[in-house]
Formats: C-alpha cells, sequence, structure tokens
C-alpha cells in the first residue's frame, strides 16, 4: 500500500460527513468522535512536538550540516565541503581517540557482561531477594561524577585505601589511573561498578521470564547448575543478551564523564577517548565544524549498532516462542 | 515437636552444605561488599581531617574525626581557615549547587512527563490524521543518541540567550523524550475503553477525561517514570557542563568536578571532596530509600530505552 493510493479516499468521508452533518444528528455525533478530535489533538500534542522539532530533529540534522562547515561560534558557519571529513581520516589523534574508545569498550562490556550474567543467575538461582536487587542497583543511583570521584580516592598511588591493600600484601603500588596502560582498564572497571548491578537486573528479569518447570526437570535427570546454566539459561537467555549487550555497547561508546572527572584524557592522551576529544575540539578550540564531523563518525557506528540490535531481536524471537 | 525436628535434622544431612553453594554465597558476599564499601569509605574521609588521613591511610575508622570537610564543602569555612585544614580555599558553595539541581531535576521530570503524558494520550486514544505517522516519526527519535544532540542544542541555546541559566539546562529534555512518550502510550492503549465511555456517558469531554479519569489511573506508572528521569536529570554532566559557567546555573555534577579540579598546593583536599561527594549522592540515596522498591521493578523495562 503506498500512501498515495490511500490518502484520496481518507479525504472522501470527511466531505462526505460534513455534507451530511445538517441531515442527520446522529452521524454528525459519530463523525466528531471519529475525526473531530483534530484540533484537541494538536493542543496535546503541540508541547511534545515543539521539543521534538526544536531539541531532536532539528539538531540531529544541523549537527550533520555543520559538519560540512567551518563554524567558530562567532561567524556563521562557512560551506567547505568534505574538508572535515578528510582532516578527520588523516588526524592521528582521532584514530588513536577511537582505538581507545574501542578498547575502553571491550574491557568495560567484557567485564560487565560476564559479571552482570553472574550477578544475574545468582539472583535467580541463590537468592530472589529484594534487599540483595536493592544493593546491587546502588551504584546506579550515582553520578559518573561521584564514581569517579570515589575510585580516583580509593585508587590514590600513595593514600588510597586500595593501593594500602595492594602494599600490604607485598606488592608494588599501582598508579592506576596514572599510567598509561592502567588508565584505560581503570576507568572501565570504574564504569562497571557503576553499571554492573543495572546490567544484572536487565538480565535477571529476562531469567524470570524462563519456567522454573524447566529447571525442576532438569534437576529431577541429575542435571547439575553448571549443565543447566549452559543448557537451558544460556539459550533460553540469548535474545535477552543480545538486547542488553547492543544496548550497553551503544552507551559505552560515549564515555565521557569518567574520563573528564579522574585523568582528563591523560597520561600522553592516553585516555583520550573520542567523546573528550569531540568535547575539546568544540570547547577548547571552538571547531564546531569538526566536533560534529567526529559526531557524525560515532553517530554511523552507533547506527550500525543499532541496526544490529533490530536484526538480533528479530532473529531471537522465534527462540521465545 | 520432637518429630518436626527429626525431619529437618535428616534433610540437613541428606542435603549438607555443598561445596558450590558456599562457593556462590562467597561470590554474592563479594559482590555486596565490593559495591557498598565505597560508601563506607566516602563517609570515613569525609569525616576525617586531611592531615591526619596522610598519617593513617589505611585505618577503617574516621581518623581525627572532624566537621570541617563539610563545612568546607558548603562554603562555612573562611578561605584561611580552609587553606590551614588542606583545602584549596576556593569557594564553593554546594547550597547553592544543590538548590539549583533540585530546580533543574524537578523542572525537567514535572514538565517532562506531564507534555509527554500530554502527547501519549493524544497517541493512544484521540483520533487524528496522520496520527502513526507522527508517531513513528517520535518513535524514530529514540535512534538517535543523546550525546550526538548535544553539540547541536548547545549552539542553539546560545543563539536563544539561555547559556549559563537554569532554563538553559533544564530546556532541551523539558519537553519530552521519546521513551516516555512511548511509554505511557503504552500505558493509556491498556486502559478499557469502557471507564473513558462512561465518564463520556456523563457528559465529560476529553479534556477533563484526561485530567480527571487518565492521569490519575496512570499515577503508578508516571512515579515510576519520573523517579528514573528524576535521577536521569540529578545525574547529568555532560550538557550542564557546556552550558554553565557560573554559580547562577552550576548544577551539583558540574561542581564536584570543579571542587575536584581545585587541587591545593599540598595535594588533593580529600576530606572536603569526600564530603561534597556525600552531599552530591545524598538526596539520590534517600530517594532511593524511600522507593528502593520500585526503582528496583522499574529498570526490568527500561530495557526498551
Amino acid at each position: 500500500m503506498t500512501i498515495a493510493s490511500s490518502s484520496p479516499p481518507s479525504r472522501l468521508p470527511l466531505g462526505g460527513a460534513a455534507g451530511a452533518g445538517t441531515k442527520s444528528r446522529t452521524r454528525r455525533a459519530r463523525s466528531r468522535e471519529n475525526q473531530g478530535d483534530g484540533r484537541l489533538a494538536a493542543v496535546f500534542i503541540a508541547p511534545a512536538m515543539l521539543g521534538f522539532l526544536l531539541f531532536l530533529l532539528w539538531p540531529t540534522l544541523r549537527g550533520i550540516y555543520l559538519s560540512f562547515t567551518r563554524f567558530n561560534l562567532l561567524t556563521p558557519p562557512e560551506w567547505v565541503g568534505l574538508d572535515n571529513y578528510v582532516r578527520m581520516v588523516h588526524d592521528p589523534i582521532f584514530w588513536d581517540s577511537l582505538t581507545v574508545t574501542v578498547e575502553y569498550v571491550v574491557i568495560n562490556i567484557g567485564v560487565q557482561t560476564v559479571s552482570a550474567l553472574a550477578i544475574a543467575v545468582l539472583m535467580q538461582r541463590l537468592t530472589q531477594s529484594a534487599v540483595l536487587r536493592g544493593i546491587v542497583l546502588t551504584p546506579y543511583l550515582m553520578s559518573n561524577v561521584v564514581a569517579g570521584i570515589v575510585w580516583l580516592w580509593i585508587l590514590d598511588t600513595q593514600l588510597g585505601i586500595g593501593n594500602e591493600i595492594i602494599a600490604g600484601l607485598g606488592a608494588d603500588r599501582i598508579p592506576f589511573l596514572a599510567d598509561e596502560t592502567w588508565a584505560v582498564p581503570t576507568i572501565a572497571l570504574i564504569n562497571v561498578w557503576r553499571h554492573v548491578g543495572y546490567t544484572a537486573l536487565l538480565l535477571f528479569a529476562g531469567l524470570m521470564a524462563i519456567p522454573n518447570d524447566v529447571y525442576e526437570a532438569a534437576k529431577v535427570d541429575g542435571a547439575s547448575e553448571w549443565r543447566m546454566f549452559w543448557r537451558i539459561t544460556m539459550p533460553l537467555l540469548r535474545p535477552v543478551l543480545a538486547v542488553v549487550l547492543i544496548m550497553t555497547v551503544i552507551g559505552s561508546f560515549q564515555v565521557f564523564d569518567t574520563v573528564a572527572v579522574t585523568t582528563a584524557g591523560g597520561p600522553a592522551n592516553a585516555t583520550n577517548v573520542l567523546q573528550y576529544y569531540v568535547y575539546g575540539a568544540a570547547f577548547g578550540r571552538f571547531q564546531f565544524g569538526y566536533a560534529s564531523a567526529m559526531s557524525v563518525a560515532l553517530l554511523v557506528v552507533l547506527s550500525a549498532i543499532t541496526v544490529l540490535q533490530y536484526r538480533l531481536t528479530r532473529a531471537g524471537q522465534s527462540d521465545l516462542g | 515437636m520432637a518429630a518436626v525436628a527429626d525431619t529437618t535434622t535428616v534433610r540437613r544431612v541428606r542435603r549438607g552444605p555443598s561445596f558450590g553453594k558456599v562457593a556462590a554465597w562467597a561470590v554474592m558476599a563479594a559482590i555486596v561488599l565490593i559495591t557498598l564499601l565505597p560508601f563506607y569509605w566516602i563517609l570515613r574521609t569525609a569525616l576525617s581531617s586531611n592531615t591526619a588521613l596522610a598519617a593513617h591511610p589505611g585505618d577503617v575508622l574516621p581518623v581525627d574525626p572532624t566537621t570541617g570537610g563539610f563545612e568546607r564543602a558548603l562554603g562555612l569555612q573562611s578561605a584561611e581557615e580552609a587553606i590551614a585544614q588542606g583545602g584549596s580555599g576556593g569557594g564553593l558553595k554546594f547550597w547553592r549547587y544543590l538548590i539549583n539541581s533540585v530546580i533543574v531535576s524537578t523542572l525537567i521530570t514535572v514538565c517532562q512527563i506531564f507534555f509527554s503524558a500530554m502527547a501519549a494520550y493524544a497517541f493512544a486514544r484521540l483520533r487524528w490524521r496522520g496520527r502513526e505517522k507522527v508517531f513513528g516519526l517520535f518513535l524514530a527519535g529514540l535512534m538517535v543518541p543523546t550525546i550526538f544532540t548535544l553539540l547541536p542544542n548547545f549552539v542553539l541555546i546560545k543563539q536563544l540567550g539561555l547559556v549559563d541559566t537554569l532554563l538553559g539546562v533544564a530546556l532541551p529534555t523539558m519537553f519530552m523524550t521519546p521513551f516516555a512518550v512511548f511509554f505511557l502510550r503504552q500505558f493509556f492503549m491498556n486502559v478499557p475503553r469502557e471507564v473513558e465511555e462512561a465518564a463520556l456517558l456523563d457528559g465529560a469531554g476529553k479534556i477533563r477525561i484526561f485530567f480527571r479519569v487518565m492521569l490519575p489511573m496512570a499515577s503508578t506508572p508516571i512515579l515510576t517514570l519520573g523517579l528514573l528521569t528524576y535521577i536521569t536529570a540529578w545525574n547529568d554532566y555532560f550538557w550542564p557542563l557546556m552550558v554553565s559557567y557560573s554559580d547562577s546555573s552550576r548544577v551539583l555534577t558540574v561542581a564536584l568536578a570543579i571542587f575536584r579540579a581545585q587541587t591545593p598546593q599540598t595535594g588533593y583536599d580529600w576530606s572536603g571532596l569526600m564530603a561534597a561527594t556525600l552531599i552530591a549522592a545524598l538526596p539520590m540515596l534517600v530517594l532511593f530509600g524511600c522507593f528502593a522498591r520500585r526503582i528496583v521493578s522499574s529498570i526490568s523495562f527500561t530495557g526498551i530505552k
């Protein structure tokens, strides 16, 4: 069905109703109920529509437009075609920051998914205590800024309790956030601390959809917990796991707060993740055009992941049925 | 009595504490510790003095207990006093930022949910041409990562002359989020039509139905959504960082990051910093204390977000 073929008939009843209106009160009443909400709907939808157009659709289009311009915020944007993209492809710092971001995402998502899965399964098979669910969610209520500062203190090389414990065990103190090799994994793990409970609860919700009979039956057959995990839990959770995974990956790519608060991109650009580089280009050097081009690059990566998400969820639906 | 005791002992002997179960509980305990200990450490540090912290970094209890950290965070100490206790002496007024955060988060939550509910009602229960198309457009908005809209939105807020105002911080998320509209529409669609028709027969108009029937019926999902929106707004850092430059519009997250960056020459003011962190985190912890069950159960449906 095309739009062209469907729109003319929809106009006909309107004209008909208006003509018949004088003849029949009931028909007019019915037509008002069916189509007369237009004006009211416009009023009801207006604020949300304004917000949608002004702060979602317009900035999206404008962001793409700005990526083709030179723009320093003070003078009007100047069209430069693909210059920003050419520059991006030849910018070693851009590629470095993309590499750092991917490294961060891999560590962050890898550790977080495995831990969240473990916590979710423990909450399902060991204890379904609501208190426990509340406890694991607590860090999620903190801002990234709070989480970053707390761990900056705990992991401080000289005074942090984390390094006190390490020194107490007889090992060398680790400059977690001041060392080029340690900084990215450390930030990735700080964000695992904040988000793992949230992710675990998402997976837990998926696990609750698996009927308990399946486990009971397997138990009667003498299956171990380990075997049940691989033979029952994993296959049945797969669709939920796929959605959660890709959702968290998209969030993970947007890392900024924790980096800004703990390392500010250092040491020696070791934690210069993409968003941090974009922010620096825009607000540090006032290259809004170039910053927009890099944002578009990230948008493309994230859109590809979103498409993948829809593929996977659709593919996974047959599993649940 | 004896028989009951007998059967329980028998059962316990037969099952026995399996190695796997003990290990599983141990893992769970470790997770709880890692989750909660940082919170204790914030409190312990906030109540210690900076000089004592340097001398006893590993003590479990607060060392040389003092409220100096909180006084510095709240701007109650003079600059000299603050510097003497290891602070930076930079004036930070966390009361001010606390109030700013409350204003911004409340404004965002109340307006966003009210406007989203209005739109959701129009999508779920009003008949108008192009309804499905417009809804599809809103849904497509879910695909745009918030982070992509931040730079262009900053340009817009600057053009509107709202940089460094509380309204500028709140405005982009004040009208709607596609998720809020989607979520509330789902709820309104499931309200039985009979309820609405009964009200119509009583002569109520659709506006009246929305305010007197639909909104009260949706109070539970609205509260749930409101809590999540409030938490998100409260914790946001990137957007306020772009828009606010001075005390007049500075929210807690930004203030906290600035406090962290103001390193005194003697090293970090950990005591003051942890006190400030606690002040920034406390409202959310209190909120969680009141609504823990609802927040926890709300997480399962945010999966579609």
